[in-house]
């Protein structure tokens, strides 16, 4: 009985805290000033958020094929948020959209691909 | 042929965990379309590094764990930035130098970073990786990112 209760309120901790990330990502997308910017919060619902949200319904399930098909959702959410994100600023980068103030431009010493 | 073996054993877990009824006749038939899809990747030449990524070493779980801690915390800095009264920002492309050997490496490498939030990376080049980072202080982690990475790349295919 106490178990299941401490299973619960972990469980109950990775949806608030997973959830309040989402938020703040959320907030971030709004408050961040240009593209650049936003791409991180961006970043932030698609790891912590989700993968803390995701962890609270595998607590949830427990040990069942559930759990197991949350944990190869995660797997997959892990390599294509990368992926999707990486697309967005290669594409952002060759189309030439610059941040409004770059303090540091290291961008010039690789030769842009005519691609 | 270890590799197909791979590919095969691989696809099957992927059916069991995706299927759920365990009765003969849809066993067979995940054997037998398990088989089939090993078959016509054999046929197709696609079983390679790549595909297949049997190289990589068992530690890549442990720096799973790592990116994990590593993640939380450019979290919690990015959540820092967000909710501050005045948004301070630095952008910065960087170059990131990458000792990996293989794609693999070089894809593991790039990946992390993306996923760390405050480091993306924007394009790839022979032996350096161009970062875009929010401010200076996520750029330091990487350097030891990188190190993990070629620990666990494996050897060339």
């Amino acid at each position: 009985m106490t178990l299941d209760l401490v299973i619960q309120i972990a469980s109950w901790a990775c949806f608030s805290i997973g959830g309040t990330f989402l938020v703040i990502g959320a907030l971030g997308l709004i408050r961040l000033p240009d593209f650049w910017a936003r791409i991180h919060a961006a970043g932030m619902i698609d790891t912590l958020g989700s993968a803390l949200v995701l962890a609270g319904m595998m607590l949830q399930a427990g040990l069942t094929l559930t759990t197991l098909k949350l944990v190869l959702i995660g797997l997959f959410l892990f390599v294509a948020g990368p992926t999707a994100s990486h697309a967005i600023a290669n594409a952002a980068w060759v189309a030439g959209l610059k941040p409004e103030r770059l303090e540091k431009d290291e961008g010039a010493l690789l030769g842009r691909k005519s691609s | 042929m270890a590799k197909a073996i791979a590919l095969g054993i691989a696809l099957f877990a992927f059916w069991l965990t995706l299927s759920g009824h365990y009765t003969l006749f849809l066993l067979s038939m995940g054997v037998a379309s398990c088989g089939l899809c090993v078959y016509i990747t054999t046929r197709m030449g696609l079983i390679d590094a790549e595909t297949v990524p049997t190289q990589l070493r068992f530690a890549l779980l442990t720096y799973w764990f790592w990116l994990i801690i590593e993640i939380i915390k450019s979290n919690k800095d990015m959540a820092r930035i967000i909710l501050s009264r005045k948004i301070e920002l630095a952008h910065q492309f960087v170059l990131i130098p990458t000792s990996q050997q293989t794609d693999m490496g070089r894809v593991i490498f790039a990946n992390s970073i993306t996923l760390t939030p405050g480091t993306v990376t924007i394009e790839t080049a022979e032996h350096a990786l161009l970062v875009h980072a929010v401010t200076p202080a996520f750029v330091p982690s990487l350097e030891e990112m990188g190190r993990r990475v070629t620990a666990v790349e494996g050897a060339q295919a």
